[in-house]
């Protein structure tokens, strides 16, 4: 048990620091606790989170894409939080060509998730929407083994 | 595998109940991403420059290297410019994710140490001093996946320390050091155990681009340091060794070359001078 408590400590001492020096609007803080939340749950698996992160605010079906150079042979969850006025969120992954790729996801609200292992080292697009909602803070982060 | 992950996740992230959406899968397409909107996607240093972990994490599994005969001697802590400094701390964090692959705990304490001390010359140690005795807490607990984070942690608190100070032209510098030692490293093992899928792990064209493109973006006056001048213009020879078209591998003989070109990167980066 003492690693996820490490890990909660950690995160919420990072986000601690981070916030004022990256200036990040309360929205933006917020949707970032939802985000780690998420990515949170990957950690039990083995996956170890990336301390950095891209947050905004998104308007609805408006997308940000995330530029991410990744390694064949690593497997990857990308996660994605938003606050409570994103009634639905999405995460899609494209390859370097443009290509759609397959991803196991998870959507929950405020919520969304996509994860596949890579073949092709690479950079890569990660896509994160709100489908449905009002304008909301926005927050992406992602995790590896 | 992943919906193995994914159940496990769908269990852990239940919280009151609340109902999840069960897994689906995309049907591949051809290009859904126009070239206009890729080049307009955010990249930024924290997330677009994957950590010396990453790639450690990718050679681990299939050549499940002897991460302790990768350790290199101790460097300088005393370099006269700031460029080098920064450099040599993205190196130094590297070496702690191989120790930290090794599990090696007096390892991972003395390059959190070294951290720490190189810090000091590039005036951001205070909050770094407090990183370091955590990398001490985690090494000797075994925590070692706690330690990758800490590290990343520890390398974004030494780059947001470096903005606070308007010393933001040598985070890019941290980044590349980083970059240098870990490919040093991986390409040194790809080279003896060569095969295709290993070969794949280094193609990367896209990664050097956007680091050239930073070091493009500072200062004149540091753009002319000496090593700075130096490490940039052998970049572009390693940019065109790693730019292979997506899908494909790097030949043995490429790694090979990359790997000359990333020792001599690195020697010139923690030589001092006279």
């Amino acid at each position: 048990m003492r690693t996820p408590i490490r890990f909660c400590l950690t995160t919420l001492l990072a986000l601690a620091l981070c916030a004022p020096a990256l200036a990040e609007t309360d929205q933006e803080v917020a949707a970032r606790q939802v985000a780690l939340e998420l990515a949170g749950a990957f950690a039990n698996d083995g996956f170890k989170l990336r301390d950095g992160h891209w947050s905004g605010t998104l308007a609805p079906k408006e997308g940000k894409l995330i530029a991410v150079n990744l390694y064949a042979g690593n497997e990857y969850w990308f996660s994605a939080g938003a606050t409570e006025k994103a009634k639905k969120l999405s995460v899609e992954v494209f390859d370097e060509t443009g290509a759609l790729v397959t991803t196991e996801k998870y959507n929950s609200g405020t919520k969304a998730a996509a994860g596949f292992s890579v073949i092709n080292s690479g950079e890569y697009f990660i896509k994160v929407q709100v489908d449905e909602g009002e304008p909301a803070g926005v927050c992406f982060v992602y995790s590896y083994k | 595998m992943f919906v193995r992950t994914f159940t496990g996740m769908i269990v852990a992230v239940l919280s009151g109940g609340a109902v999840l959406a069960a897994p689906s899968t995309d049907v591949p397409a051809a290009p859904a991403l126009p070239a206009d909107q890729m080049t307009q996607a955010v990249k930024t240093d924290a997330v677009t420059i994957p950590t010396p972990g990453e790639l450690f994490a990718a050679l681990g599994k299939p050549a499940k290297p002897d991460w302790a005969s990768r350790y290199r001697g101790p460097i300088a802590m005393n370099y006269k410019t700031r460029a080098q400094i920064a450099l040599n701390l993205g190196g130094l964090i590297a070496d702690g994710f191989i120790a930290v692959e090794a599990q090696d705990t007096q390892q991972v304490k003395n390059i959190g140490g070294d951290i720490v001390k190189l810090a000091k010359g590039l005036g951001v140690s205070e909050n770094i001093l407090a990183r370091g005795n955590s990398i001490n807490q985690f090494a000797e607990n075994d925590e070692w996946s706690t330690l990758q984070e800490e590290l990343e942690a520890t390398q974004n608190e030494v780059k947001a320390s470096m903005q606070s100070h308007r010393d933001q032209d040598l985070v890019i510098l941290v980044s590349l050091g980083g970059w240098i030692r870990g490919t040093q490293v991986v390409s040194g093992v790809i080279v003896k155990s060569y095969d295709e899928k290993l070969g794949q792990v280094l193609r990367q064209p896209k990664l050097l681009e956007f680091i050239r493109s930073k070091i493009a973006q500072i200062s004149p006056a540091m753009q002319n340091d000496p090593l700075v001048k130096s490490v940039n213009s052998q970049l572009i020879a390693v940019e065109q060794i790693v730019s292979k078209p997506f899908g494909q591998n790097l030949t043995l003989a490429e790694v090979t070359k990359l790997n000359t070109s990333v020792d001599k990167l690195m020697q010139e980066i923690q030589q001092k001078a006279p």
